[in-house]
Protein backbone atom coordinates (compact mmCIF):
# COMPACT_ATOMS: atom_id res chain seq x y z
CA UNK A 1 0.00 0.00 0.00
CA UNK A 2 1.36 3.38 -0.89
CA UNK A 3 0.67 5.99 1.75
CA UNK A 4 0.44 9.58 0.58
CA UNK A 5 2.93 12.02 2.04
CA UNK A 6 0.19 13.90 3.87
CA UNK A 7 -1.17 10.72 5.45
CA UNK A 8 2.35 9.75 6.41
CA UNK A 9 2.78 13.10 8.09
CA UNK A 10 -0.37 12.49 10.14
CA UNK A 11 0.70 8.98 11.14
CA UNK A 12 4.06 10.34 12.22
CA UNK A 13 2.49 13.06 14.35
CA UNK A 14 0.37 10.41 16.05
CA UNK A 15 3.48 8.31 16.72
CA UNK A 16 5.41 11.29 18.08
CA UNK A 17 2.56 12.23 20.41
CA UNK A 18 2.42 8.64 21.65
CA UNK A 19 6.18 8.59 22.32
CA UNK A 20 5.99 11.93 24.12
CA UNK A 21 3.17 10.53 26.22
CA UNK A 22 5.31 7.51 27.12
CA UNK A 23 8.11 9.82 28.21
CA UNK A 24 6.07 12.15 30.40
CA UNK A 25 3.54 9.68 31.86
CA UNK A 26 5.97 8.28 34.49
CA UNK A 27 6.39 11.70 36.10
CA UNK A 28 2.66 12.08 36.78
CA UNK A 29 2.39 8.44 37.73
CA UNK A 30 5.26 8.67 40.22
CA UNK A 31 4.08 11.92 41.77
CA UNK A 32 0.52 10.61 41.88
CA UNK A 33 1.54 7.40 43.69
CA UNK A 34 3.72 9.26 46.16
CA UNK A 35 1.04 11.78 47.08
CA UNK A 36 -1.67 9.10 47.19
CA UNK A 37 0.32 6.71 49.39
CA UNK A 38 2.31 9.25 51.35
CA UNK A 39 -0.25 11.82 52.41
CA UNK A 40 -2.08 9.44 54.78
CA UNK A 41 0.89 8.99 57.14
CA UNK A 42 1.65 12.71 57.37
CA UNK A 43 1.26 14.06 60.87
CA UNK A 44 3.23 16.11 63.35
CA UNK A 45 4.21 12.91 65.13
CA UNK A 46 5.46 11.38 61.85
CA UNK A 47 7.68 14.39 61.19
CA UNK A 48 9.10 14.87 64.67
CA UNK A 49 9.38 11.58 66.52
CA UNK A 50 11.71 8.60 66.52
CA UNK A 51 10.69 5.34 64.87
CA UNK A 52 8.45 3.36 67.21
CA UNK A 53 9.82 0.06 68.56
CA UNK A 54 9.22 -2.67 66.02
CA UNK A 55 5.68 -4.00 66.11
CA UNK A 56 4.08 -1.05 67.83
CA UNK A 57 2.28 1.51 65.69
CA UNK A 58 2.97 5.23 65.51
CA UNK A 59 6.40 6.75 65.63
CA UNK A 60 7.99 8.77 62.90
CA UNK A 61 11.01 9.67 60.90
CA UNK A 62 12.25 12.75 62.75
CA UNK A 63 15.76 11.39 63.19
CA UNK A 64 16.05 10.64 59.47
CA UNK A 65 14.94 14.15 58.49
CA UNK A 66 17.46 15.65 60.90
CA UNK A 67 20.16 13.25 59.67
CA UNK A 68 19.67 14.22 56.02
CA UNK A 69 19.82 17.92 56.93
CA UNK A 70 22.99 17.50 59.02
CA UNK A 71 24.82 15.47 56.39
CA UNK A 72 23.72 17.84 53.63
CA UNK A 73 24.91 20.89 55.58
CA UNK A 74 28.34 19.42 56.27
CA UNK A 75 28.62 18.17 52.68
CA UNK A 76 27.75 21.67 51.45
CA UNK A 77 30.45 23.04 53.74
CA UNK A 78 32.95 20.90 51.89
CA UNK A 79 31.55 20.90 48.36
CA UNK A 80 30.38 24.47 47.82
CA UNK A 81 33.61 26.33 48.76
CA UNK A 82 35.80 23.86 46.87
CA UNK A 83 33.43 23.99 43.91
CA UNK A 84 33.36 27.79 43.81
CA UNK A 85 37.16 28.10 44.12
CA UNK A 86 37.68 25.49 41.41
CA UNK A 87 35.15 27.29 39.21
CA UNK A 88 36.98 30.59 39.73
CA UNK A 89 40.25 28.92 38.81
CA UNK A 90 38.74 27.46 35.64
CA UNK A 91 37.11 30.73 34.59
CA UNK A 92 39.83 33.24 35.44
CA UNK A 93 43.19 31.52 35.92
CA UNK A 94 43.24 28.31 33.89
CA UNK A 95 43.37 29.86 30.41
CA UNK A 96 44.87 27.29 28.11
CA UNK A 97 47.58 26.06 30.44
CA UNK A 98 48.18 22.34 30.76
CA UNK A 99 47.11 22.35 34.39
CA UNK A 100 43.95 24.19 33.42
CA UNK A 101 42.90 21.62 30.87
CA UNK A 102 43.79 18.78 33.26
CA UNK A 103 41.62 20.29 35.98
CA UNK A 104 38.78 20.84 33.53
CA UNK A 105 38.91 17.25 32.26
CA UNK A 106 39.01 15.88 35.79
CA UNK A 107 36.12 18.03 37.02
CA UNK A 108 34.09 16.79 34.05
CA UNK A 109 35.10 13.18 34.64
CA UNK A 110 34.24 13.50 38.33
CA UNK A 111 30.67 14.46 37.43
CA UNK A 112 30.38 11.21 35.48
CA UNK A 113 31.63 8.94 38.27
CA UNK A 114 28.64 6.94 39.56
CA UNK A 115 27.52 8.10 43.01
CA UNK A 116 27.88 4.54 44.27
CA UNK A 117 31.58 4.56 43.37
CA UNK A 118 32.12 7.84 45.23
CA UNK A 119 30.40 6.27 48.24
CA UNK A 120 32.65 3.24 47.83
CA UNK A 121 35.64 5.58 47.93
CA UNK A 122 34.47 7.13 51.21
CA UNK A 123 33.86 3.63 52.53
CA UNK A 124 37.35 2.40 51.63
CA UNK A 125 39.01 5.57 52.91
CA UNK A 126 37.15 6.14 56.18
CA UNK A 127 34.91 3.23 57.14
CA UNK A 128 37.46 0.49 56.41
CA UNK A 129 40.30 2.46 58.00
CA UNK A 130 38.49 3.23 61.25
CA UNK A 131 36.30 0.10 61.27
CA UNK A 132 33.29 2.25 62.04
CA UNK A 133 30.29 3.44 60.05
CA UNK A 134 30.15 7.20 60.30
CA UNK A 135 28.36 10.27 59.03
CA UNK A 136 31.76 11.76 58.19
CA UNK A 137 32.21 9.31 55.33
CA UNK A 138 28.76 10.18 53.98
CA UNK A 139 29.61 13.87 54.21
CA UNK A 140 32.83 13.34 52.27
CA UNK A 141 31.05 11.38 49.53
CA UNK A 142 28.21 13.87 49.06
CA UNK A 143 30.63 16.82 49.30
CA UNK A 144 32.76 15.40 46.48
CA UNK A 145 29.60 14.93 44.42
CA UNK A 146 28.75 18.62 44.80
CA UNK A 147 32.14 19.90 43.60
CA UNK A 148 31.75 19.41 39.82
CA UNK A 149 28.17 20.75 39.87
CA UNK A 150 29.11 23.94 41.74
CA UNK A 151 32.36 24.38 39.80
CA UNK A 152 30.58 24.14 36.45
CA UNK A 153 27.87 26.61 37.47
CA UNK A 154 30.49 29.05 38.81
CA UNK A 155 32.70 28.80 35.75
CA UNK A 156 29.83 29.23 33.31
CA UNK A 157 28.30 32.20 35.06
CA UNK A 158 31.69 33.93 35.41
CA UNK A 159 32.48 33.38 31.73
CA UNK A 160 29.44 35.28 30.56
CA UNK A 161 30.62 38.39 32.43
CA UNK A 162 31.84 40.79 29.76
CA UNK A 163 35.62 41.22 29.39
CA UNK A 164 35.05 44.99 29.22
CA UNK A 165 34.52 44.97 32.98
CA UNK A 166 37.73 43.04 33.62
CA UNK A 167 39.65 45.39 31.33
CA UNK A 168 38.11 48.45 32.95
CA UNK A 169 39.26 47.09 36.31
CA UNK A 170 42.77 46.47 35.03
CA UNK A 171 42.92 49.97 33.51
CA UNK A 172 42.13 51.36 36.96
CA UNK A 173 45.01 49.33 38.38
CA UNK A 174 42.81 47.08 40.52
CA UNK A 175 44.67 43.89 41.47
CA UNK A 176 43.41 40.73 39.81
CA UNK A 177 42.01 39.10 42.94
CA UNK A 178 39.92 42.19 43.52
CA UNK A 179 38.67 42.23 39.94
CA UNK A 180 37.80 38.56 40.26
CA UNK A 181 36.01 38.72 43.60
CA UNK A 182 34.53 42.22 43.65
CA UNK A 183 33.58 42.61 39.98
CA UNK A 184 33.31 39.27 38.16
CA UNK A 185 32.13 37.11 41.04
CA UNK A 186 29.62 39.66 42.20
CA UNK A 187 28.16 39.82 38.69
CA UNK A 188 28.04 36.02 38.59
CA UNK A 189 26.61 35.69 42.10
CA UNK A 190 23.14 34.61 40.92
CA UNK A 191 24.49 31.72 38.89
CA UNK A 192 26.76 30.57 41.71
CA UNK A 193 23.89 30.57 44.21
CA UNK A 194 21.55 28.73 41.81
CA UNK A 195 24.23 26.17 41.07
CA UNK A 196 24.90 25.58 44.76
CA UNK A 197 21.19 25.18 45.53
CA UNK A 198 20.74 22.71 42.67
CA UNK A 199 23.75 20.76 43.92
CA UNK A 200 22.17 20.72 47.40
CA UNK A 201 18.93 19.40 45.90
CA UNK A 202 20.83 16.80 43.94
CA UNK A 203 22.66 15.33 46.95
CA UNK A 204 19.45 15.38 49.00
CA UNK A 205 18.20 12.57 46.80
CA UNK A 206 21.41 10.58 46.63
CA UNK A 207 21.07 7.27 48.43
CA UNK A 208 23.75 4.93 47.14
CA UNK A 209 26.71 6.75 48.76
CA UNK A 210 24.98 6.62 52.17
CA UNK A 211 24.15 2.91 52.35
CA UNK A 212 27.55 1.80 53.63
CA UNK A 213 28.82 5.09 55.07
CA UNK A 214 26.18 6.70 57.30
CA UNK A 215 24.35 3.37 57.39
CA UNK A 216 21.18 3.84 59.48
CA UNK A 217 20.09 4.35 63.06
CA UNK A 218 16.86 4.24 65.02
CA UNK A 219 17.97 7.01 67.37
CA UNK A 220 18.55 10.74 67.24
CA UNK A 221 21.93 11.66 65.75
CA UNK A 222 24.47 12.12 68.57
CA UNK A 223 27.46 13.14 66.49
CA UNK A 224 28.64 13.40 62.90
CA UNK A 225 31.12 10.59 63.61
CA UNK A 226 28.31 8.14 64.41
CA UNK A 227 26.07 6.10 62.10
CA UNK A 228 23.07 8.25 61.21
CA UNK A 229 19.61 7.75 59.80
CA UNK A 230 18.81 9.63 56.58
CA UNK A 231 15.56 10.04 54.69
CA UNK A 232 17.03 8.39 51.61
CA UNK A 233 18.28 5.23 53.33
CA UNK A 234 15.08 5.07 55.38
CA UNK A 235 13.04 4.99 52.16
CA UNK A 236 15.20 2.15 50.83
CA UNK A 237 15.25 0.09 54.03
CA UNK A 238 11.55 0.52 54.76
CA UNK A 239 10.43 0.02 51.15
CA UNK A 240 12.21 -3.31 50.75
CA UNK A 241 11.25 -4.51 54.26
CA UNK A 242 7.78 -5.59 53.16
CA UNK A 243 6.12 -4.68 56.51
CA UNK A 244 2.98 -2.71 55.71
CA UNK A 245 3.60 -0.07 58.39
CA UNK A 246 7.19 0.50 57.27
CA UNK A 247 6.25 0.62 53.59
CA UNK A 248 3.61 3.25 54.38
CA UNK A 249 6.25 5.28 56.22
CA UNK A 250 8.60 4.90 53.25
CA UNK A 251 5.92 6.48 51.05
CA UNK A 252 5.55 9.33 53.53
CA UNK A 253 9.30 9.87 53.55
CA UNK A 254 9.31 9.78 49.72
CA UNK A 255 6.67 12.51 49.66
CA UNK A 256 8.85 14.69 51.90
CA UNK A 257 12.00 14.05 49.88
CA UNK A 258 10.33 14.79 46.55
CA UNK A 259 8.78 17.96 48.01
CA UNK A 260 12.22 19.12 49.19
CA UNK A 261 13.97 18.38 45.89
CA UNK A 262 11.24 19.77 43.64
CA UNK A 263 10.74 22.91 45.74
CA UNK A 264 14.42 23.81 45.45
CA UNK A 265 14.44 23.13 41.71
CA UNK A 266 11.27 25.10 41.02
CA UNK A 267 12.51 27.99 43.16
CA UNK A 268 15.84 28.12 41.33
CA UNK A 269 14.65 27.54 37.79
CA UNK A 270 11.31 29.26 37.56
CA UNK A 271 11.01 31.82 40.32
CA UNK A 272 14.60 33.01 40.16
CA UNK A 273 16.00 34.72 37.13
CA UNK A 274 15.81 32.39 34.16
CA UNK A 275 19.10 33.92 33.02
CA UNK A 276 21.30 31.06 34.12
CA UNK A 277 20.59 27.76 32.44
CA UNK A 278 22.00 24.97 34.59
CA UNK A 279 22.17 21.48 33.11
CA UNK B 1 48.02 50.14 51.32
CA UNK B 2 51.51 49.42 50.11
CA UNK B 3 52.38 47.64 46.92
CA UNK B 4 53.87 44.64 48.63
CA UNK B 5 50.67 43.63 50.40
CA UNK B 6 48.63 43.92 47.21
CA UNK B 7 51.11 41.68 45.45
CA UNK B 8 50.95 39.25 48.35
CA UNK B 9 47.17 39.11 48.35
CA UNK B 10 47.09 38.70 44.60
CA UNK B 11 49.37 35.70 44.58
CA UNK B 12 47.77 34.26 47.73
CA UNK B 13 44.41 34.26 45.97
CA UNK B 14 45.94 32.65 42.90
CA UNK B 15 47.41 29.88 45.04
CA UNK B 16 44.09 29.50 46.90
CA UNK B 17 42.08 28.81 43.75
CA UNK B 18 44.86 26.76 42.15
CA UNK B 19 45.32 24.77 45.36
CA UNK B 20 41.59 24.05 45.62
CA UNK B 21 41.61 22.76 42.06
CA UNK B 22 44.52 20.49 42.95
CA UNK B 23 42.56 19.14 45.92
CA UNK B 24 39.76 18.21 43.52
CA UNK B 25 42.29 16.50 41.24
CA UNK B 26 43.69 14.68 44.28
CA UNK B 27 40.22 13.42 45.24
CA UNK B 28 39.79 12.02 41.75
CA UNK B 29 43.15 10.26 41.81
CA UNK B 30 42.50 8.96 45.33
CA UNK B 31 39.26 7.31 44.18
CA UNK B 32 41.32 5.06 41.90
CA UNK B 33 44.10 4.53 44.41
CA UNK B 34 41.79 3.62 47.30
CA UNK B 35 39.64 1.27 45.23
CA UNK B 36 42.77 -0.41 43.88
CA UNK B 37 44.32 -0.72 47.34
CA UNK B 38 41.18 -2.15 48.88
CA UNK B 39 40.59 -4.64 46.09
CA UNK B 40 44.15 -5.91 46.40
CA UNK B 41 43.29 -8.85 48.73
CA UNK B 42 40.93 -10.19 46.09
CA UNK B 43 43.37 -9.61 43.21
CA UNK B 44 46.25 -11.14 45.18
CA UNK B 45 44.12 -14.14 46.10
CA UNK B 46 43.22 -14.93 42.50
CA UNK B 47 43.35 -12.24 39.84
CA UNK B 48 40.90 -14.11 37.62
CA UNK B 49 38.33 -14.98 40.28
CA UNK B 50 36.27 -11.85 39.63
CA UNK B 51 35.73 -13.12 36.06
CA UNK B 52 34.18 -16.35 37.27
CA UNK B 53 30.50 -17.19 36.98
CA UNK B 54 29.72 -18.20 40.58
CA UNK B 55 29.21 -15.86 43.52
CA UNK B 56 28.91 -17.89 46.68
CA UNK B 57 29.57 -16.04 49.91
CA UNK B 58 29.46 -19.19 52.05
CA UNK B 59 32.20 -20.93 50.06
CA UNK B 60 34.20 -17.73 49.56
CA UNK B 61 33.88 -17.78 45.78
CA UNK B 62 33.35 -14.36 44.24
CA UNK B 63 32.86 -14.45 40.48
CA UNK B 64 31.37 -11.25 39.13
CA UNK B 65 30.54 -12.09 35.53
CA UNK B 66 26.75 -12.34 36.02
CA UNK B 67 26.76 -8.91 37.71
CA UNK B 68 28.95 -7.36 35.00
CA UNK B 69 26.76 -8.86 32.27
CA UNK B 70 23.65 -7.71 34.15
CA UNK B 71 24.98 -4.15 34.24
CA UNK B 72 25.74 -4.20 30.52
CA UNK B 73 22.46 -5.90 29.53
CA UNK B 74 20.12 -3.74 31.63
CA UNK B 75 21.81 -0.54 30.39
CA UNK B 76 21.82 -1.66 26.77
CA UNK B 77 18.12 -2.58 26.86
CA UNK B 78 17.28 0.69 28.62
CA UNK B 79 19.16 2.72 26.01
CA UNK B 80 17.49 0.79 23.17
CA UNK B 81 14.05 1.58 24.66
CA UNK B 82 14.90 5.16 25.58
CA UNK B 83 16.27 6.23 22.18
CA UNK B 84 12.98 6.07 20.21
CA UNK B 85 11.02 7.62 23.10
CA UNK B 86 13.50 10.48 23.54
CA UNK B 87 13.93 11.17 19.84
CA UNK B 88 10.16 11.08 19.34
CA UNK B 89 9.62 13.55 22.15
CA UNK B 90 12.46 15.80 20.98
CA UNK B 91 11.16 15.96 17.41
CA UNK B 92 7.63 16.62 18.67
CA UNK B 93 9.01 19.32 20.97
CA UNK B 94 11.09 21.17 18.39
CA UNK B 95 8.92 20.77 15.30
CA UNK B 96 5.27 20.35 16.21
CA UNK B 97 4.49 21.43 19.75
CA UNK B 98 2.82 24.81 20.28
CA UNK B 99 4.68 27.22 22.55
CA UNK B 100 2.63 26.48 25.66
CA UNK B 101 3.05 22.74 25.26
CA UNK B 102 6.79 23.29 24.86
CA UNK B 103 6.95 25.24 28.10
CA UNK B 104 5.02 22.51 29.93
CA UNK B 105 7.15 19.75 28.40
CA UNK B 106 10.41 21.39 29.41
CA UNK B 107 9.20 21.60 33.02
CA UNK B 108 8.24 17.92 32.89
CA UNK B 109 11.66 16.94 31.50
CA UNK B 110 13.43 18.97 34.20
CA UNK B 111 11.31 17.42 36.95
CA UNK B 112 11.84 13.87 35.63
CA UNK B 113 15.59 14.44 35.76
CA UNK B 114 15.20 15.69 39.33
CA UNK B 115 13.31 12.74 40.85
CA UNK B 116 15.79 10.82 43.03
CA UNK B 117 16.70 7.29 42.05
CA UNK B 118 15.35 5.79 45.28
CA UNK B 119 11.91 7.25 44.44
CA UNK B 120 11.98 5.51 41.05
CA UNK B 121 12.87 2.44 43.09
CA UNK B 122 9.93 2.50 45.50
CA UNK B 123 7.58 3.26 42.61
CA UNK B 124 9.02 0.43 40.52
CA UNK B 125 8.92 -2.01 43.42
CA UNK B 126 5.41 -1.39 44.76
CA UNK B 127 3.49 0.06 41.80
CA UNK B 128 5.02 -1.07 38.51
CA UNK B 129 6.26 -4.57 39.43
CA UNK B 130 2.83 -6.12 40.14
CA UNK B 131 1.35 -4.52 37.00
CA UNK B 132 4.24 -5.64 34.80
CA UNK B 133 3.92 -9.18 36.17
CA UNK B 134 0.17 -9.43 35.55
CA UNK B 135 -0.19 -7.52 32.31
CA UNK B 136 3.15 -8.00 30.54
CA UNK B 137 5.12 -10.95 31.84
CA UNK B 138 2.33 -13.47 32.50
CA UNK B 139 0.70 -13.10 29.05
CA UNK B 140 4.06 -13.29 27.29
CA UNK B 141 5.22 -16.30 29.28
CA UNK B 142 1.85 -17.91 28.60
CA UNK B 143 2.02 -17.41 24.83
CA UNK B 144 5.67 -17.49 23.75
CA UNK B 145 7.27 -18.74 26.97
CA UNK B 146 8.93 -21.61 25.10
CA UNK B 147 11.46 -19.11 23.75
CA UNK B 148 14.25 -19.09 26.38
CA UNK B 149 14.47 -15.28 26.31
CA UNK B 150 10.85 -15.00 27.49
CA UNK B 151 10.51 -18.09 29.63
CA UNK B 152 8.85 -18.08 33.05
CA UNK B 153 8.16 -18.09 35.85
CA UNK B 154 7.38 -14.37 35.95
CA UNK B 155 8.35 -12.80 39.26
CA UNK B 156 7.78 -9.15 38.44
CA UNK B 157 11.19 -8.22 39.82
CA UNK B 158 13.47 -8.93 36.88
CA UNK B 159 16.06 -7.74 34.43
CA UNK B 160 13.18 -6.55 32.26
CA UNK B 161 11.65 -4.38 34.99
CA UNK B 162 15.05 -2.89 35.86
CA UNK B 163 15.61 -1.98 32.20
CA UNK B 164 12.14 -0.46 32.01
CA UNK B 165 12.65 1.76 35.07
CA UNK B 166 16.12 2.73 33.82
CA UNK B 167 14.54 3.73 30.51
CA UNK B 168 12.36 6.34 32.18
CA UNK B 169 15.35 7.63 34.13
CA UNK B 170 17.55 8.23 31.08
CA UNK B 171 14.89 9.62 28.74
CA UNK B 172 15.34 13.15 30.19
CA UNK B 173 19.12 13.00 29.56
CA UNK B 174 18.83 12.12 25.88
CA UNK B 175 15.82 14.40 25.34
CA UNK B 176 17.20 17.57 26.88
CA UNK B 177 20.43 17.34 24.86
CA UNK B 178 18.67 16.33 21.65
CA UNK B 179 16.16 19.16 21.97
CA UNK B 180 18.92 21.74 22.28
CA UNK B 181 20.74 20.20 19.29
CA UNK B 182 17.65 20.04 17.07
CA UNK B 183 16.80 23.66 17.79
CA UNK B 184 20.18 24.76 16.40
CA UNK B 185 19.44 23.43 12.89
CA UNK B 186 20.33 26.32 10.54
CA UNK B 187 17.18 28.15 9.50
CA UNK B 188 18.42 28.46 5.89
CA UNK B 189 18.55 24.67 5.48
CA UNK B 190 15.11 24.34 7.01
CA UNK B 191 13.61 27.04 4.78
CA UNK B 192 15.27 25.59 1.68
CA UNK B 193 13.56 22.26 2.38
CA UNK B 194 10.20 23.92 3.01
CA UNK B 195 10.46 25.93 -0.20
CA UNK B 196 10.93 22.64 -2.06
CA UNK B 197 7.57 21.50 -0.68
CA UNK B 198 8.84 19.18 2.04
CA UNK B 199 6.54 18.23 4.88
CA UNK B 200 7.71 18.89 8.43
CA UNK B 201 8.65 15.26 8.90
CA UNK B 202 10.73 15.35 5.73
CA UNK B 203 12.58 18.38 7.05
CA UNK B 204 13.30 16.51 10.26
CA UNK B 205 14.22 13.29 8.53
CA UNK B 206 16.48 14.76 5.89
CA UNK B 207 17.88 17.91 7.48
CA UNK B 208 17.44 18.29 11.24
CA UNK B 209 18.31 14.73 12.31
CA UNK B 210 21.31 14.27 9.96
CA UNK B 211 22.58 17.69 11.00
CA UNK B 212 22.68 16.77 14.69
CA UNK B 213 23.26 13.03 14.48
CA UNK B 214 26.74 13.19 16.00
CA UNK B 215 25.48 15.13 19.02
CA UNK B 216 22.52 12.82 19.46
CA UNK B 217 24.95 9.92 19.41
CA UNK B 218 27.00 11.61 22.14
CA UNK B 219 23.89 12.16 24.27
CA UNK B 220 23.01 8.48 23.93
CA UNK B 221 26.50 7.48 25.10
CA UNK B 222 26.18 9.88 28.06
CA UNK B 223 22.85 8.28 28.95
CA UNK B 224 24.48 4.87 28.72
CA UNK B 225 27.13 6.03 31.20
CA UNK B 226 24.42 7.17 33.57
CA UNK B 227 22.50 3.89 33.24
CA UNK B 228 25.60 1.79 33.93
CA UNK B 229 26.17 3.49 37.28
CA UNK B 230 22.55 3.77 38.36
CA UNK B 231 22.11 2.05 41.70
CA UNK B 232 19.04 2.45 43.88
CA UNK B 233 16.20 1.96 41.42
CA UNK B 234 17.96 -1.01 39.84
CA UNK B 235 18.78 -2.61 43.19
CA UNK B 236 15.15 -2.36 44.28
CA UNK B 237 13.57 -3.87 41.16
CA UNK B 238 16.06 -6.32 39.65
CA UNK B 239 15.56 -9.05 42.24
CA UNK B 240 19.27 -9.42 43.12
CA UNK B 241 19.72 -12.99 42.09
CA UNK B 242 22.49 -14.76 40.28
CA UNK B 243 20.00 -16.87 38.31
CA UNK B 244 20.56 -14.76 35.21
CA UNK B 245 22.27 -15.41 32.80
CA UNK B 246 23.66 -18.89 33.45
CA UNK B 247 20.65 -20.76 34.88
CA UNK B 248 18.13 -18.87 32.80
CA UNK B 249 18.66 -16.27 30.09
CA UNK B 250 15.05 -15.09 30.33
CA UNK B 251 14.55 -11.33 30.50
CA UNK B 252 11.92 -12.08 33.13
CA UNK B 253 14.22 -13.78 35.60
CA UNK B 254 15.72 -11.89 38.53
CA UNK B 255 19.27 -10.75 37.83
CA UNK B 256 21.93 -8.58 39.43
CA UNK B 257 24.16 -5.71 38.44
CA UNK B 258 27.49 -4.49 39.79
CA UNK B 259 25.66 -1.71 41.59
CA UNK B 260 22.92 -3.93 43.04
CA UNK B 261 25.55 -6.37 44.26
CA UNK B 262 27.51 -3.67 46.07
CA UNK B 263 24.45 -1.86 47.42
CA UNK B 264 22.84 -4.98 48.83
CA UNK B 265 25.91 -6.79 50.20
CA UNK B 266 28.65 -4.36 51.19
CA UNK B 267 27.19 -3.18 54.51
CA UNK B 268 26.91 -6.71 55.82
CA UNK B 269 30.13 -8.10 54.33
CA UNK B 270 32.63 -9.16 57.00
CA UNK B 271 35.04 -11.43 55.15
CA UNK B 272 38.03 -9.48 53.76
CA UNK B 273 37.82 -11.34 50.47
CA UNK B 274 34.11 -10.55 50.19
CA UNK B 275 34.65 -6.82 50.82
CA UNK B 276 37.59 -6.61 48.44
CA UNK B 277 35.74 -8.47 45.69
CA UNK B 278 32.88 -5.98 45.96
CA UNK B 279 35.35 -3.09 45.85
CA UNK B 280 36.99 -4.67 42.81
CA UNK B 281 33.59 -4.81 41.10
CA UNK B 282 33.26 -1.09 41.88
CA UNK B 283 36.65 -0.45 40.31
CA UNK B 284 35.54 -2.31 37.16
CA UNK B 285 32.38 -0.17 37.08
CA UNK B 286 34.43 3.01 37.49
CA UNK B 287 36.69 2.08 34.56
CA UNK B 288 33.73 1.16 32.32
CA UNK B 289 31.81 4.39 33.05
CA UNK B 290 34.87 6.59 32.61
CA UNK B 291 35.61 4.99 29.24
CA UNK B 292 32.01 5.48 28.14
CA UNK B 293 31.81 9.07 29.39
CA UNK B 294 35.14 10.13 27.92
CA UNK B 295 34.20 8.76 24.52
CA UNK B 296 31.01 10.84 24.66
CA UNK B 297 33.09 13.89 25.60
CA UNK B 298 35.44 13.27 22.66
CA UNK B 299 32.48 13.42 20.29
CA UNK B 300 31.16 16.59 21.96
CA UNK B 301 34.58 18.28 21.67
CA UNK B 302 34.66 17.40 17.99
CA UNK B 303 31.24 18.95 17.46
CA UNK B 304 32.09 22.18 19.25
CA UNK B 305 35.31 22.43 17.20
CA UNK B 306 33.34 21.91 14.01
CA UNK B 307 30.84 24.56 15.08
CA UNK B 308 33.61 26.97 15.99
CA UNK B 309 35.37 26.56 12.64
CA UNK B 310 32.19 26.35 10.53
Amino acid sequence: MIVSRRTKEKLIIAALVALTGAAVAPLFWIIGSIVWNGISVMSLEFLTSLPAPFGSSGGGIGNAILGTLIINLFASGLGIPLGILTGIYLAEYAHDSRMGSTVRTIVESLSGVPSLVIGLFAFTLIVLSFRHYTGVAATLALGIMMIPLVAKATEESMRVVSDDLREAGMALGIPKYNITTRIVLSMAKGGVISGSLLAFARISGETAPLLFTALFSFYWPTGIDQPMATLQVLIYNYAISGFADWVAKAWGASLLLVLLVITINVAVRYLGRKKYEGA
Amino acid sequence: MNKKSIFFKDSAFKYLVGGSSLIVVAFFVMIFVMLAVRSYPSIANDPLMIFGSTWDVNSGIYGGIPAILGTLASSAIAVALAVPISLGMSVFFTEYAPRRVRAALSIVIDMLATIPSVIFGIWGLWIVAPLVKTYVQDPIVGSIGFIPLFSGPAYGLSLFLASLVLTFMIVPIISSLTISLLSTTPVELREAMISLGATRWEVVRHVALPFSKLGIFASIILALGRALGETMAVTMVIGNSFVWPFSSISLFSPASTITSKIASELYEAVDVLHVSSLVELGLILLVITLLVNSSARLVITRISRRNASG
